[in-house]
């Protein structure tokens, strides 16, 4: 299948012919893909899709389970991930990752953002508390938390919790940030702060979001791929995608048809 | 794949707002029979009743507005059906200014009649223009019925076939004046009748256009027609 690469955008992450199976079942099938640099990128698509599995890849979250095996490449600033000897650690700081439930590490709001980054720097008491306003404030939460950053995470509302958990993503300064459904647990009010955030983080980072919610796409992203049942079927610019898909099966699903 | 969207309720509100649209279109028709009628008789009783639909031509064009309005702050539609939404809108309001053509079509005839200078005019090329106006409409409600872009095409061709009418007649007018002052007046009579026949062609093109953009996504308004066809192919 040829690449699907939206415009002349400079390419992030290359994916080619991606092929990837949970022991016996193919989860995503011959995936080609240029993810645009300091973009967001929406994968959207029916649950089972393979969207998340794709994403998972990205920081090969997947080793963590033996069956669970990558073959193609991932080539991400020339190097190929799924190959690369580095240490995966070094991978994820790279690419970081915020998960649907707010995950807070059960320390204070101000380890939770020092904690990621005292693997990867060696910083002074002045620089880290400059690196953790830095990133809360990112991740506009600062005006909220400021006077209470020995407290607990976990003392912190959902939204909040989510915000600092991409304040923690950011802390250790990655190219990439990937989004698995960033939102789905949280009220309105802080989906569109999330959601104000991820467009804003766009400028330093290249953001990757799955999401069920169409319109969270449709809002914040510039491109959106479209996956069903392991394969990448359309990718576009968000608003040609939403305006008027290529695809038929883009279309009904988009459009609420899909049955 | 299905064509029917997993919330029946979304596609009993598309059809809805659509139905209502078709309804819209055959009441703004007969509004428009109705004042060629009443151009062709001289007839005041069917002036003032061209003239009487106004009002119901406008509180449907508000109702439907308002169920627009309604379905796209809940249902938050997106490519083909927000395009039909739009189209919708769009045509809405073509059709109620097919209603004001005719409203004024009515309102001349009456002064027309008034003046006395009825049975004096030269208007039997303007009943053809007329009919051929109130044609390319029907042409136009149907295809947007069967959103048919082939017959929507044809539709924007035909405009085109008024239009020059429309200035053959002008221009004719013109020789009319100046042959004998005392035509003027009447002739000013007939060259706002046309120019309001003409205008409705306009009209029924405009929602051919706009059948192109729901089913193809292309705007083709201000597009000459051989841009048009290779866009639909």
């Amino acid at each position: 299948m040829e690449t699907l690469t939206p415009t002349r955008e400079k390419s992030k992450i290359s994916v080619k012919d991606l092929n990837f199976y949970y022991g016996k079942f193919h989860a995503l099938k011959g995936i080609n893909l240029e993810i645009p640099e300091n973009k967001v990128t929406a994968f959207i698509g029916p649950s089972g899709c393979g969207k998340s599995t794709l994403l998972r890849v990205f920081n090969r979250m997947f080793e963590l389970y033996p069956e669970q095996r990558a073959e193609g490449q991932i080539v991400l600033d020339g190097e190929d991930l799924l190959t690369s000897r580095k240490d995966v650690a070094i991978l994820r700081a790279k690419v970081g990752m915020v998960f649907q439930k707010p995950t807070p590490f059960p320390m204070s709001i101000y380890d939770n953002i020092a904690f990621g980054v005292k693997l990867f720097e060696n910083l002074s008491a002045t620089d880290m508390d400059e690196r953790v306003e830095w990133a809360l404030r990112k991740a506009a939460l600062w005006g909220e938390v400021k006077d209470k950053l020995r407290q607990g995470g976990s003392s912190l509302s959902g939204g909040q919790q989510q915000r600092l958990c991409i304040a923690r993503g950011i802390a250790i300064k990655p190219e990439v940030l990937l989004l698995d459904e960033p939102c789905s647990a949280l009220d309105p009010i802080s989906t569109a702060k999330v959601e104000e955030l991820i467009v804003e983080l766009k400028r330093d980072y290249t953001v990757v979001i799955v999401t069920h919610n169409m319109q969270q796409a449709a809002r914040c992203s510039d491109y959106t791929a479209y996956m069903y049942l392991g394969d990448l079927i359309e990718f576009g610019s968000t608003e040609q995608m939403f305006f008027k898909p290529t695809r038929k099966e883009t279309e009904d699903y988009i459009t609420g048809r899909f049955g | 794949m299905p064509e029917k969207h997993l919330s029946s309720q979304f596609d009993s509100e598309l059809n809805s707002v659509s139905a209502r649209v078709m309804e819209l279109g055959g009441l703004v028709e007969s509004q428009l029979l109705n004042a060629i009628h009443a151009l062709t008789h001289f007839s005041d009783e069917t002036a003032d009743r061209v003239i009487q639909t106004e009002d119901r031509v406008d509180s449907m064009e508000v109702q439907i507005d308002h169920d627009l309005s309604s379905i796209i702050a809940r249902r938050q539609p997106t490519a083909r059906d927000l395009r039909l939404l739009i189209a919708i809108s769009k045509t809405t309001a073509n059709l109620e200014r097919v209603g004001d053509e005719a409203e004024k079509i009515a309102r001349m005839v009456k002064s027309i009649i008034r003046s006395g200078s009825a049975r004096a005019l030269p208007s039997s090329e303007l009943r053809i223009a007329a009919d051929q106006a109130s044609a390319l409409l029907r042409k136009a409600l149907d295809a947007f019925a069967r959103l048919d872009v082939e017959a929507a095409v044809s539709i924007i061709r035909d405009d085109d076939a008024i239009d020059r009418e429309f200035d053959g007649f002008v221009r004719k007018l013109i020789t009319y004046m100046m042959e004998d002052p005392r035509t003027i007046s009447p002739s000013l009579d007939l060259l706002f009748l046309a120019k309001a026949i003409e205008r409705i062609g306009d009209h029924a093109k405009n929602i051919a256009e706009f059948i192109i953009y729901i089913v193809k996504g292309t705007d083709v308004r201000h597009t000459a027609i051989d841009q048009i066809e290779s866009a639909v192919k």
